[in-house]
């Protein structure tokens, strides 16, 4: 038994899961109606592990092994659209050829969640982690949130089911998580009973809309409320529709945090706000913005900085899409330089996906601190917390010099 | 819509059944003149058995009917994409399974019913048509076959005919239309070991609609055939679009037929052409009067009308000898 913040007895159990596992435990737990999915590594675990379950009979979910990732978004969709609760995975190529379908999930507004296992694209080939994958999915309407760790990856996926369902957002959500730093490490996960899962998750409520018939009833494929879904929509109406989708994403959030901060009280777990996870930033001079597993290297880097007198900080951004573009700028307002890390490259595009955002949530701050875009680790390259040390001590010279002599730098490269 | 159950009454597809019951394929639709599968849609939705889902792959039925705010569908109904007719009834299959287990589902059974064009089946559709067979999802997928991408502009699919000119296999002076024949799906779609597999033209609608109906009731994955002509991509006339899917049967290119568990039957229609072959008409007679075959007409491509003559004979003989070997 252990004690939640309001101080009352939760039963916990202690498990030792690696990510995939830990994802598709808290999947089991949600009470998912329909999973379909198609393998591929590094996410392979989690479908694996939730087909055990199947065949175990321990969950009352139809699993459908599609032939392919693109059939797999298409299934849920169509699931989800007939009012099931529904869950997937995937990675990499495999994301890649679901790229048409995300756009249909989130233009459906189907409340899909998705487990990410992060992995390099093609070509080369490459199976080891980076962003690519999902950053490349960033203006598909998903929302977007990469965990830490594997006791993240459990707590998010229950959360994911409450922000996609609710009725503010109604919007498809990504999972990210490392491959194989988080996806394969086994770690020791705090997990709560199925009793509280159930609860805190509950059942999945349909919004009301009007149909072509006049009457109002719940968004789904129901023959005694015949509704059409995924029509054509010309110029005189598209843009409605993506403008609503926009709203959804500012919704959420405010979801996001309500969610997290729920499930914090229940389980006695939190992520900074849910949007960004600060550590020692309050008084920082020099800071790092990491996404996902990378930001538990930079904490005991930080420390051991620390140690050395250096005001070095860390912002972890946990939410990606909506892009807490206010919360960065308030939290990072007080510091002199900042190392964006970028697990991914926008070719041609001057830095990273994360670099973009982050720069450009910075043009309207009052202190306007260097930023500087370090792109790192990819295709599994890895990154020790001596180069995370060099990161800092650039930024020293950054913010001692009031200048930067290069945007866009690489970490641990031959060049 | 009033709440709906099964029939299990045996419906006799007469011209007044059919009169009375509501229409599922609503007019006011935006298909052209002459338009062979909106057709084949409105007849198809009087062959339902009851409640019913409607997924549809992209093309041109799919645009003709859903333009928002409007809708032709008075069923519940789905469109995501292209390539995914197939992939989205196996997820509406797979939550009414567990929803229904779950009490979630008010409706004893409710059918699936995919619709795609040739291109969203032989081609873009193929792998998830393939892999939701195979996975034995419950569900009718019907192919309106128009022999092309006639919602894009009229280019060649794996359904269009030999010789037949498109915007993408135009007649020019050293290539005669399109230089392949038809992709044999029908046999394909047999090859996947399905219960029912059949081939039909709305000409003959009362065995078309039996056809739909028998897809509906077998539980497991189904497939239907349906020839539908396209007036703009045919260059014909839209009033004869009819009168091809007559001439089609009659003259052998597109046989009717069923396949049960294995089992090859030709339907009547074809059935008379095999009892008496003097009735099968020269393809000529199907060929004439449609302006994508109008360049074979000339000395110069005589030998395509040959060459396919000798292909659809080819394929009437095979076809008869399945029916001969699985009786």
């Amino acid at each position: 038994m252990k004690k939640n913040n309001l101080n009352q007895e939760t039963t916990q159990e202690l498990m030792a899961l690696n990510g995939d596992e830990a994802i598709a435990y808290a999947v089991k737990q949600c009470d998912v109606d329909v999973v379909a999915a198609y393998p591929i590594t590094p996410q392979t675990i989690i479908v694996e592990k939730y087909s055990e379950y199947v065949a175990n009979g321990e969950v009352q979910t139809e699993y459908v092994c599609t032939e392919s990732e693109h059939s797999a978004m298409a299934a849920c969709i169509a699931s989800s659209a007939t009012g099931a609760r529904t869950f997937t995975a995937s990675a990499s190529a495999g994301l890649a050829l679901m790229h048409e379908m995300l756009f249909v999930a989130s233009g459906c507004r189907t409340p899909i969640v998705m487990a990410v296992a992060n992995r390099a694209l093609s070509a080369p080939l490459n199976i080891n982690g980076d962003q690519s994958d999902s950053m490349a999915q960033r203006d598909a309407g998903w929302i977007h949130l990469y965990v830490e760790n594997a006791q993240e990856a459990y707590d998010t996926i229950m959360q994911a089911f409450r922000i996609a369902e609710h009725l503010d957002v109604q919007l498809p959500v990504i999972v990210g998580l490392d491959g194989f730093i988080v996806s394969h490490t086994l770690e020791n996960v705090d997990v709560l009973s199925d009793e509280s899962v159930k609860n805190f998750v509950g059942e999945r409520v349909l919004p009301n809309v009007l149909t072509h018939e006049g009457k109002t009833v719940p968004f789904k494929l129901d023959p005694d409320n015949p509704m059409t879904m995924g029509p054509v929509a010309m110029p005189n109406y598209y843009f409605e529709f993506k403008r609503q989708q926009e709203e959804a994403m500012k919704n959420a959030l405010t979801v996001i945090q309500q969610v997290h901060d729920e499930y914090a009280k229940l389980s006695g777990r939190s992520y900074g706000n849910a949007l960004i996870e600060e550590y020692k930033l309050d008084d920082a001079e020099v800071a790092t913005i990491c996404v996902g597993s990378a930001a538990g290297t930079v904490k005991d880097v930080i420390d051991e900085l620390r140690a050395e007198g250096v005001k070095a900080g860390l912002l972890r951004l946990r939410t990606f899409r909506p892009f807490p573009a206010q919360e960065v700028q308030k939290a990072l307002e007080n510091v002199k330089a900042v190392a964006v890390m970028d697990k991914s490259m926008s070719f041609g595009g001057n830095g990273g996906a994360v670099f973009h955002e982050v720069r450009h949530a910075m043009y309207d701050s009052k202190s306007h601190p260097f930023v500087v875009d370090y792109i790192y680790g990819l295709g599994g390259r890895d990154t020790s917390p001596k180069d995370f040390k060099k990161v800092y001590s650039d930024l020293h010279l950054i913010a001692h010099n009031k200048r930067m002599d290069k945007l866009v730098n690489y970490v641990g490269l031959r060049e | 819509m009033e709440e709906q159950k099964v029939t299990t009454q045996e419906w006799k597809f007469t011209a007044k059944d059919i009169a009375l019951k509501p229409e599922g394929f609503l007019p006011g639709h935006r298909a052209c003149a002459g338009c062979g599968p909106a057709n084949v849609l409105r007849m198809v939705m009087k062959a339902t058995r009851g409640p019913t889902i409607v997924t549809e792959a992209t093309g041109c039925m799919e645009v003709v009917s859903s333009i928002y705010p409007y809708t032709s569908w008075s069923y519940p109904w789905l469109h995501t994409a292209f390539e995914t007719a197939a992939a989205n009834a196996s997820g509406i299959e797979a939550a009414l399974k567990v929803l229904t287990k779950k009490g979630k589902v008010k409706q004893e059974h409710i059918d699936i019913i995919a619709f795609a064009g040739d291109g969203g089946t032989y081609d873009i559709g193929l792998q998830a048509l393939s892999g939701a067979v195979e996975r034995g999802h419950d569900f009718l997928f019907i192919l309106y076959d128009n022999e092309g991408y006639m919602n894009t502009g009229i280019q060649r699919s794996g359904g269009t005919p030999l010789g037949a000119a498109t915007t993408t296999t135009p007649a020019g002076s050293v290539m005669p239309g399109k230089m392949q024949n038809k992709k044999p799906i029908t046999d394909i779609m047999v090859a996947h070991d399905l219960e029912y597999v059949a081939t039909a033209t709305p000409y003959y609608w009362k065995d078309m609609l039996q056809k739909v109906r028998k897809g509906l009731e077998v539980e497991g994955p189904a497939f239907l055939h349906i020839f539908a002509p396209c007036p703009r991509g045919w260059r014909s006339e839209p009033a004869k679009t009819m009168e091809y899917t007559k001439l089609a049967v009659e003259s052998c290119v597109f046989p009717v037929y069923e396949v049960v568990k294995g089992k090859y039957e030709l339907s009547t229609p074809s059935k008379l052409i095999q009892l008496a072959p003097q009735k099968k008409i020269p393809i000529t007679e199907y060929l004439k009067g449609q302006g994508r075959y109008r360049h074979l007409f000339t000395p110069q491509h005589q030998h395509v009308v040959d060459t396919l003559q000798r292909l659809t004979d080819e394929r009437w003989a095979k076809l008869q000898k399945k029916v001969e070997q699985t009786a």
